[in-house]
C-alpha cells in the first residue's frame, strides 16, 4: 500500500452545537503547527443545537488548500448523518465512527475503526457528567492523532490556545485526547494509507478568520465609530472590534476614542454610520445580504450626500434569507448599483484574511480620501473560517483624512467655500465638519437635489452638473482603489480573472488545467471596482477569459461586460453557486467546458485565432473533446 | 470665532453671546402662509436667541416632509442634516458622537416619526441620546396633498381620503413608554408656551421629546379636527405656566404665588425650569401621574399642554460611552491608529 502523505482530507460529521468546533479547530491548529499547510470549513446548518453539522480539513503539502470534494478520512459522531457520512468516505478511505451508533456498515471499500467515545469520557473521573458530551468530541482527536500522525504536543498547544490558557478546561480536554490515543494505540491496527507528517511550510504564518483580521485592520484603521445588527456571518467582526478595541486603544486616562453601537437593526446601522461619516469620525457598519438590502436606502444617501463610511458585506447566498450559514460571491452587482437612480460604488474585494486587515485599514482611507461610502465584500468562507494567513502589516501609508477645513482653513479662505465645489477638479470637494466654530463652516446636507454652496435646488442644469462631477468622482476612484493581483504562466494563452475567496481554487484548477490539460492561463484577481487600467490591460491580451465567481448570473462577468463592451465576446463566465466554498474541481470543469465552445465558435465563425501553433490548436481541439465528453456539453453546433 | 455676521438694520439688539436675533434665522420659508411649523421655527430662533447659544454649537436633524423642511427656515449658521424619511435619529444618534459638546435639534413630523419612523423613534429615546426632538405634528401628510398620518384621530375626514378608521398614536405616551427622560405637548397657538419648553428642553440632557400640535392650514383645519387652531384653542388644558431660568440668573417671580402650586425642575446645567401650576398640583417627575393625565385628557378630549415628564438622573447616552475630553472629530492619527509595535503583539494573539 502506497502512503498518501498530507495530502487528504477529513471531515468530521457532528451534532450541532455538542461542542465540536473546538475538537475540529484543534486539529486544525494541531495541524498548522506541524507545518503542513491546511484549511478548515465549517459547513454548519442555521441552528444552534441538534442538526447535522460538519467540519471538512484539508492538507495539502503543495499548499492548495481549496475545498475538495473527495473525503478520504470521514469521522462519524452523529446517528442523524451516519449513513450519508459513510457513503461520503472515497474509496479506500478511513472512517471513523463512534460505537454508540449501532448502524450496519454496508461498505467493504473502506477502512473502519470504531470509537468507544463514552467509555473513554466515563472512565475520566475528572470529566463532570454534563461534560462528556463536549469533551467526548476530544475523542476522535486522540484517536485521529495515533492513526493519522498527529502531534501530541501541538494538540496541546491548540487546546491551550483555545481555552486562553485556563488550565482546567485545557487538562480536561487534553487528558480525554491522551486517553483516547492511548486506547487507539492499544486497540487498533493501521490499515489506512494515510499519514501525517511534520512540515516546515507554515513557518512565519500566522491563522485568524476574516472577520476578527477585518475587525483589527479597522482598529488600525482608526475606527471611531461603528454601529451593527447581529446577522451571520458578519456578527463576528463587529464582536471582534469589541474584543480588540479595549485592548489596542487603550489610553492612560481610561477614557475611549470610539464607540460601537448595536443599532436596532440596518436600517439604524448604517444610518447611524453615515451620521458618524458625516461629523467626521472614521465610521463603519457590517452586515450580510439581508442587511444589505436594508440600507439600500441610506446608501444612495451617502453616495449623493458624499458621505465617508464603510460598510462590510460579509456575503452569504441569497436570494432572500437564503441560506444563511452558506457562502457566496452574489452581492456583486447589487452594491455596485445599490441605492436607486444613478450610482456607482467604490467596493473593494478583499481575497484572503490578510487583506481583510489591510482593506480594515485602507477603506477608511478611500473612504475619507473620496468622501463616498466604501463597501468591502467578504464572503463566510473567509470570514468565519480559519485561514492560513501571512501576519498582519502595519499601515504603510499615514491616514488620509480627505479634504476637510477647519477653522484655520477657513479663516485663511476669509470663509470664501462651497461644499459641492470641484476645486480641484478631480471631482471630490471640501467639505467641515460640525463643531467648527467658524461662522461660515456651516452648511445643509440633503438628499434632495443641491448646487455647489449645499442649497437646495431643482435646476436642472445643476443637478446634471451634480451628477456628472460624481461621475469624476467615480473615475478619480480609479487611482486609489487596490489595484488587482497578477498570477503569470509563462506560454498563458488564456486568461482568468476572479475575486475574493476563489483564489486558492483557482490556483489550484488553473495548475492542474496546465499539468493535466495542457490550458496555461494568466490569472487576474481583481481587488476592487471601479476596475483599474490593469483590468483592461489584462483582457486585452487573451482571446478568452474565463471570469470564475460563486454565484449563478456570473456578476462579474456581466459587470466586465458593461466596463469593457469592446471585449464582450472574449468573456467566458464560469459561475456556479450552491453555498460551498469553491472548489478546484468545479473551477477547472467550468473552464474546460467554456473552453470547447470557445475554440469551435472561432473556427466556425473563421475568425483567426490569437496566434498558436499548429500543435497547440490540436492539443486544444482534443482537449475539446474531452471535456465534452466528461462536462456533457451540448454544443455541437458549428463543428466541422 | 464667534465673530457676527454683518446684520440688516441698526439698534439691533445683542445677546450675551453678542449675537443679534437674524444670526439665528434661516432661509425665507417655503410653507403655506399660516403653517404652525413656521410659528415653530420662530420660537426656536427666540429660544436659542435668548439662551445666548452660539448657533455653531448646534446641529439641526430632520427627516422628510414639511416638518423636515423646516430645519432651513433657523439657524443657517448651524450644520444641519436632512436625512431620510423616518431615520433621522439614526443619523442623529451617530453624528452627535462627532462633538460631544454640540447640541442637536430634531424636527420631526407625525408621519415622520409615528408611521414609518416609528422604529427608530422609540430607540432614540430609549438611547437618551441629547437633542431636543420636535415632533411638528398635525395629523396629515402635506407634501404629498393630505393623506391621514398615524397621529390622525379615529372618524377624522379628509377630502380625498374619506373617513379615519384607525386609532391615533400618541406621541408623547410612546415616548413615556420607552422611558423618555423628557416629555412636553405643546399647541404651535400658544407661541409662549412653546419656546419656554423648547429652552428648558434644550436644557435637558438627554432626548427631549417636544409634540407640539402644529395645524395644517391646507389639508388639515376643520374647526372640529383635533390638529386644527380652532380646536386647538378651545380644547388646550395647559398644565402649568413654564418658565425657563436660565442658570445663574436670580430667579424672579413675576407674581407671588401660593405655596404648593409651584415646582422647580433644576436642569443639568444649573438652570431652573418653573412650573406654575394652574389648577391641581402635577408632579412632572412621576411617570405613573404623567401616564394617568394623559389618559384621562384622552377620555375627555382635551389637549393637555405643558412639561408632561422629567427626569434628570438618567446619563445621556454620550455619557455612557466615557468619551475621550477632546470631540472625537478633532483626534488625529496619533490618538487613532495603535502604535507599531502593537503589531506584533496582535499577530502574536493570533494562532
Amino acid at each position: 500500500m502506497n502512503k498518501v502523505v498530507n495530502d487528504f482530507s477529513i471531515t468530521v460529521g457532528t451534532v450541532n452545537g455538542s461542542g465540536s468546533s473546538t475538537a475540529n479547530n484543534t486539529i486544525l491548529r494541531a495541524l498548522f503547527k506541524m507545518g503542513i499547510p491546511v484549511s478548515g470549513k465549517n459547513l454548519f446548518p442555521s441552528n444552534i443545537q441538534g442538526l447535522p453539522t460538519w467540519y471538512t480539513i484539508r492538507v495539502n503539502k503543495d499548499g492548495f488548500i481549496a475545498r475538495r470534494d473527495e473525503q478520504e478520512v470521514v469521522v462519524a459522531m452523529n446517528a442523524n448523518s451516519f449513513a450519508r457520512d459513510l457513503a461520503s468516505v472515497s474509496s479506500g478511505g478511513a472512517f471513523f465512527y463512534a460505537d454508540d451508533i449501532k448502524q450496519p456498515i454496508t461498505r467493504t471499500d473502506v477502512v473502519v475503526y470504531p470509537m468507544p467515545v463514552k467509555e473513554i469520557v466515563r472512565k475520566d473521573p475528572n470529566v463532570p457528567s454534563d461534560f462528556r458530551d463536549l469533551v467526548g468530541n476530544m475523542v476522535y482527536v486522540g484517536v485521529l492523532a495515533t492513526i493519522l500522525g498527529i502531534d501530541i504536543d501541538k494538540i496541546q498547544a491548540a487546546l491551550s490556545f483555545h481555552f486562553k490558557g485556563k488550565q482546567k478546561p485545557i487538562d480536561m480536554n487534553f487528558n480525554t485526547v491522551k486517553a483516547a490515543a492511548e486506547w487507539a494505540k492499544a486497540n487498533l491496527e493501521k490499515k489506512d494509507p494515510f499519514y501525517l507528517e511534520p512540515m516546515n511550510k507554515t513557518d512565519g504564518l500566522i491563522m485568524a478568520d476574516g472577520n476578527t483580521a477585518a475587525a483589527i485592520g479597522s482598529i488600525f484603521g482608526g475606527v471611531q465609530f461603528a454601529a451593527w445588527y447581529p446577522i451571520t456571518p458578519a456578527s463576528s467582526l463587529a464582536e471582534s472590534l469589541n474584543d480588540y478595541l479595549p485592548q489596542l486603544r487603550k489610553r492612560d486616562d481610561g477614557k475611549h476614542t470610539y464607540a460601537v453601537i448595536q443599532a436596532e437593526d440596518e436600517l439604524a446601522a448604517i444610518g447611524m454610520a453615515i451620521g458618524a461619516g458625516w461629523s467626521g469620525l472614521r465610521a463603519m457598519t457590517s452586515t450580510s445580504g439581508p442587511g444589505l438590502s436594508l440600507m439600500t436606502e441610506f446608501s444612495g444617501l451617502a453616495y449623493y450626500a458624499e458621505v465617508p463610511i464603510v460598510v462590510w458585506d460579509v456575503q452569504r447566498i441569497g436570494p432572500s434569507t437564503g441560506l444563511p450559514t452558506r457562502t457566496s460571491q452574489g452581492d456583486l452587482t447589487f452594491v455596485n448599483f445599490i441605492g436607486h437612480g444613478d450610482t456607482q460604488q467604490v467596493i473593494l474585494l478583499p481575497g484572503d484574511v490578510n487583506e481583510c486587515f489591510e482593506f480594515g485599514w485602507r477603506a477608511f482611507d478611500i473612504a475619507e480620501h473620496l468622501q463616498t461610502p466604501v463597501f468591502v465584500l467578504s464572503d463566510l468562507d473567509m470570514g468565519m473560517n480559519q485561514w492560513m494567513s501571512k501576519p498582519f502589516q502595519y499601515p504603510n501609508t499615514p491616514m488620509d483624512r480627505g479634504k476637510v477645513l477647519w477653522e484655520k482653513d477657513l479663516e485663511e479662505l476669509k470663509g470664501n467655500w462651497a461644499r459641492y465645489l470641484d476645486k480641484d477638479g478631480d471631482g471630490v470637494p471640501y467639505r467641515t465638519l460640525p463643531g467648527n466654530k467658524h461662522p461660515a463652516s456651516a452648511y445643509f446636507t440633503r438628499g434632495t437635489g443641491h448646487d455647489e454652496q449645499a442649497r437646495y435646488t431643482e435646476e436642472a442644469p445643476i443637478w446634471h452638473r451634480m451628477m456628472e462631477r460624481l461621475k469624476k468622482k467615480y473615475e478619480t476612484a480609479k487611482k486609489f482603489v487596490p489595484a488587482p493581483v497578477l498570477y503569470r504562466m509563462n506560454g498563458a494563452t488564456a486568461g482568468i480573472i476572479a475575486f475574493g475567496s476563489t483564489e486558492a481554487a483557482v490556483l489550484e484548477a488553473r495548475h492542474q488545467l496546465a499539468n493535466e490539460h495542457n490550458i496555461k492561463a494568466d490569472f487576474l484577481r481583481v481587488r476592487a471596482l471601479p476596475f483599474g487600467n490593469e483590468v483592461g490591460e489584462f483582457i486585452k491580451k487573451y482571446d478568452q477569459v474565463f471570469v470564475v465567481e460563486m454565484n449563478r448570473d456570473g456578476q462579474l462577468d456581466q459587470l466586465l461586460k458593461i466596463e469593457y463592451p469592446e471585449f464582450a465576446t472574449r468573456f467566458k463566465s464560469v459561475a456556479f453557486g450552491d453555498g460551498m466554498p469553491a472548489s478546484a474541481k468545479w473551477v477547472r470543469e467550468g473552464i474546460l467546458a467554456k473552453y470547447e465552445e470557445t475554440s469551435v465558435k472561432i473556427k466556425a465563425n473563421g475568425a483567426k485565432p490569437a496566434s498558436k501553433s499548429a500543435k497547440e490548436a490540436q492539443t486544444k481541439k482534443r482537449i475539446g473533446a474531452k471535456a465534452r465528453a466528461t462536462s456533457k456539453s451540448k454544443s455541437s453546433k458549428g463543428k466541422k | 470665532m464667534t465673530e457676527t455676521l454683518p446684520m440688516a438694520g441698526a439698534n439691533a439688539q445683542i445677546n450675551l453671546a453678542g449675537l443679534a436675533k437674524n444670526d439665528y434665522r434661516g432661509n425665507p420659508s417655503t410653507l403655506c402662509q399660516g403653517c404652525g411649523h413656521n410659528s415653530i421655527s420662530n420660537q426656536i430662533i427666540s429660544a436659542l436667541y435668548e439662551m445666548n447659544v452660539v448657533p455653531e454649537d448646534v446641529v439641526k436633524f430632520s427627516g422628510i416632509g414639511c416638518s423636515s423642511k423646516s430645519p432651513t427656515y433657523f439657524l443657517n449658521r448651524s450644520f444641519g442634516f436632512n436625512g431620510l424619511h423616518g431615520r433621522m435619529p439614526s443619523v442623529a444618534t451617530g453624528a452627535l458622537f462627532g462633538d460631544h459638546r454640540i447640541k442637536g435639534i430634531g424636527i420631526s413630523g407625525d408621519g415622520d416619526t409615528a408611521s414609518i419612523g416609528m422604529g427608530q423613534f422609540k430607540h432614540i429615546v430609549r438611547r437618551n441620546v441629547n437633542m431636543v426632538y420636535i415632533v411638528e405634528n398635525n395629523g396629515v401628510y402635506g407634501l404629498t396633498k393630505g393623506q391621514f398620518s398615524a397621529t390622525a384621530e379615529v372618524g377624522l375626514q379628509l377630502k380625498k381620503q374619506g373617513t379615519n378608521q384607525y386609532m391615533p398614536v400618541d406621541i408623547c405616551m410612546e415616548a413615556l413608554a420607552s422611558n423618555a427622560t423628557f416629555v412636553a405637548r405643546s399647541f404651535a397657538g400658544n407661541p409662549k408656551q412653546v419656546k419656554e419648553l423648547i429652552k428648558a428642553a434644550l436644557a435637558h440632557d438627554g432626548i427631549a421629546v417636544l409634540d407640539i400640535i402644529s395645524p395644517c392650514v391646507t389639508f388639515n383645519n376643520q374647526s372640529n379636527a383635533f390638529h386644527s387652531y380652532t380646536w386647538g384653542k378651545d380644547h388646550e388644558e395647559p398644565l402649568h405656566d413654564i418658565t425657563y431660568v436660565a442658570p445663574r440668573n436670580e430667579i424672579i417671580l413675576e407674581e407671588e404665588m401660593k405655596e404648593g402650586e409651584i415646582r422647580e425642575v433644576s436642569m443639568h446645567d444649573g438652570s431652573i425650569v418653573i412650573l406654575k401650576n394652574l389648577e391641581k398640583s402635577y408632579d412632572p417627575t412621576n411617570r405613573f401621574e404623567a401616564l394617568r393625565v394623559m389618559e384621562e385628557a384622552q377620555r375627555n378630549n382635551w389637549l393637555v399642554t405643558g412639561l408632561l415628564y422629567v427626569d434628570t438622573s438618567k446619563p445621556s447616552l454620550l455619557e455612557t460611552y466615557n468619551l475621550v475630553d477632546t470631540p472625537l472629530n478633532r483626534l488625529t492619527q496619533a490618538d487613532l491608529r495603535p502604535a507599531p509595535d502593537m503589531m506584533e503583539k496582535v499577530n502574536a494573539l493570533m494562532f
